[in-house]
């Protein structure tokens, strides 16, 4: 027979290494932007629009990755993006988790009204289009970086909520908690002390995910023209310029889409890996 | 008497989540800043103008009254008019509903065939190269979102290999003089082979794109329940009984390894319902989620309003049948 927990470990740690290494070079990037990219991001030079990547022929010396229909370089405004990307990643990941992990917990914990109440929200927001709903919440805050973050928050908290709710429900059935209960401790002190150890592998995992999540909604939003404003560079953004003009200058597309690919897979790659290095019976 | 009460309180609930529904977009589009009605005016138009068609409207009176009236409207069937186009709602998107439908659909169906194969292939070759092959690439399918894949599609098979069409919903020059919206399924009960292959080359890459995650999520599902049914007694029983493994698999446990996939499927259609308001977008396909992104730029708010409400009711429609399909497909609650 061989060992279930050691088969579980063995293929995750490659994926591990490989998506945190990948956001870990996104990071550099993003921070170090303006030391590494090769060009202002917007600088705009009509002479030298859609020039393709450096091996092609009639490539211009300096632009690695080519020019988009402006002549700003890709590679710059790719590095840039990271920025924009990164920061919507982790704040709008961090905040829907909090929001929606904590209302969860109530919801699965506490049952009786509360779960009620938040059930019935869940319902609700369960019944909204959540690309619809973003674009029209964005329509009303106005396009900016706190909108989209708020967006986020807005939409996607249930994809916490009702997971950690079903997990919370779950847990507080099991002995352990009523023991905690007999040995005296207060409803809301077991909630933190024994419930939230238990499905913290689960809200690990579903923040990682939710911040590649994060990421694309960002280009989504930037794609319908929604987002920040036109100059800031964002890989939405590009995207949506690199779709117009795919048969003219396919780089343009190509590469913002190619890192955005690789990050939202990395971020649930890793979500995966954390989940299993956290879980508490596979520890 | 207990099925009775069921069914009530599951409409009182799906009444309460469409009215929650109703009351939040009413008031989040009515907190827009800026006029609605103001691209609807003429250059010089008076103030007397713009307080005539306001009034015309209903934006002078409160949001209270405002979902007052828009409220018993809808229950006489009248979602009001658009703003932008100044026709009635109910009829522009009741007009545009059937192409989403049918791309939902398409897409499911899709979805449907390439997750159960794999979960198939997945069980039959299981603890194999095979299997973990088909893990990795559920796993890779999975945590991509169906406007990436849409991205990719249209690299592949709009630029790099072009052999569908990258927007629209039909071509143009195509005569078609069809008496409903629904084209695909008018033009397979007409047996107009033109037209249907027509539409499936414009389908196919926004079809594929809603299809991918929740094929990775059926192959993931369906293998595990049906993994867990190779194990049960029946099966062994049948297999000694000289079925070869394929029949094993698909005529005694597929059946009961269907049920708890299908449940979760119909959570995942519902999301793939609403992925078509961007994948439309992004092939230019005339449908709904199309209209109603044009509707929020243009800010005409009965518009935006009619198709939100209608996306909320196919949701719950989805969730309905699939509760109902249930329990006719569960053996275990078949005679109770």
């Amino acid at each position: 027979m061989r060992d279930a927990r050691s088969e579980v470990r063995r293929p995750l740690g490659l994926r591990l290494w490989l998506s945190g290494g990948w956001l870990t070079l996104l990071v550099l990037a993003a921070v170090f932007a303006p030391f590494i990219a090769p060009k202002d991001p917007l600088m705009q030079d009509l002479f030298l629009g859609r020039m393709p990547p450096f091996w092609q022929s009639g490539a211009e010396p300096g632009f690695l990755l080519g020019t988009d229909s402006l002549g700003r370089d890709v590679l710059s405004r790719m590095l840039y993006g990271a920025r924009l990307a990164l920061i919507v990643a982790l704040v709008a990941g961090t905040l829907t988790c909090i929001l929606g992990a904590t209302l969860g917990l109530i919801a699965g914990y506490y049952r009786g009204w509360p779960d009620r109440i938040i059930s019935r929200f869940i319902d609700i927001w369960m019944a909204f289009p959540p690309v619809l709903f973003a674009i029209l919440l964005i329509a009303v805050l106005g396009p900016g970086l706190i909108s989209i973050i708020i967006a986020i928050v807005v939409i996607d908290w249930t994809r916490f909520a009702r997971v950690i709710r079903a997990e919370a429900m779950s847990q507080g059935a099991m002995d352990y908690v009523a023991s905690a209960q007999v040995a005296g401790r207060t409803r809301f002190g077991t909630m933190i002390t024994e419930i939230l150890p238990n499905v913290l592998p689960t809200i690990i995992a579903l923040l990682t995910l939710e911040m590649g999540i994060a990421v694309i909604v960002e280009a989504i939003l930037s794609f319908v023209n929604l987002s920040i404003s036109t100059d800031s560079p964002t890989w939405g953004g590009m995207i949506s310029e690199g779709r117009t003009s795919v048969h003219q200058a396919w780089w343009v597309l190509v590469f913002p889409l190619i890192t955005l690919f690789l990050t939202v897979l990395s971020f649930s790659q890793l979500g995966e890996g954390l989940k299993d290095r956290f879980d508490p019976v596979l520890r | 008497m207990t099925l009775l009460r069921a069914i009530l309180l599951r409409l009182i609930t799906t009444a309460i989540t469409l009215f929650g529904v109703a009351v939040i977009v009413f008031v989040v589009i009515r907190v827009v800043p800026g006029n609605p009605i103001a691209m609807m005016l003429p250059p010089g138009a008076t103030e007397a103008d713009i307080a005539r068609l306001q009034a015309l409207y209903g934006f002078d009176k409160s949001i209270f009254q405002q979902f007052v009236i828009w409220l018993s409207g809808v229950m006489q069937g009248d979602f009001g008019t658009s703003i932008s186009t100044r026709q009635p709602v109910a009829g522009l998107v009741l007009n545009r509903l059937p192409a989403t439908l049918e791309l939902s659909i398409v897409a499911l169906a899709l979805a449907v065939l390439m997750g159960g194969t794999l979960a198939l292939l997945g069980t039959r070759f299981r603890d194999g190269k095979a299997e973990g092959a088909i893990d990795v690439t559920a796993g890779m399918a999975l945590s991509i979102p169906d406007f990436l894949w849409g991205l990719v599609l249209i690299l592949l098979f709009g630029v790099l290999w072009p052999v569908f069409h990258i927007s629209g919903r039909i071509s143009p020059a195509l005569n078609i003089d069809f008496s409903t919206q629904f084209y695909l399924f008018e033009a397979i009960l007409r047996l107009r082979f033109d037209v249907i292959a027509d539409l499936i080359g414009h389908m196919f890459m926004p079809a594929l794109a809603l299809a991918i995650p929740l094929a990775a999520i059926i192959a993931q599902l369906l293998k595990q329940s049906l993994k867990e049914t190779m194990h049960l007694d029946y099966v062994t029983l049948a297999r000694t009984k000289g079925y070869s493994e394929g029949k094993v698999i698909t005529r005694e446990a597929l059946p009961n390894a269907v049920l708890p996939t299908l449940t979760l499927v119909g959570v995942q259609f519902t999301f793939l319902i609403g992925g078509t308001v961007i994948i439309e977008r992004l092939f230019s396909y005339e449908g709904l989620g199309n209209m109603a992104i044009d509707a929020v730029i243009n800010r005409d708010l009965p518009l935006i309003q009619g198709i939100v409400i209608l996306f909320a009711l196919l949701f719950t429609i989805v969730n309905l049948v699939v509760d109902m399909l249930y329990v006719v497909l569960n053996p275990r609650l078949r005679h109770a």
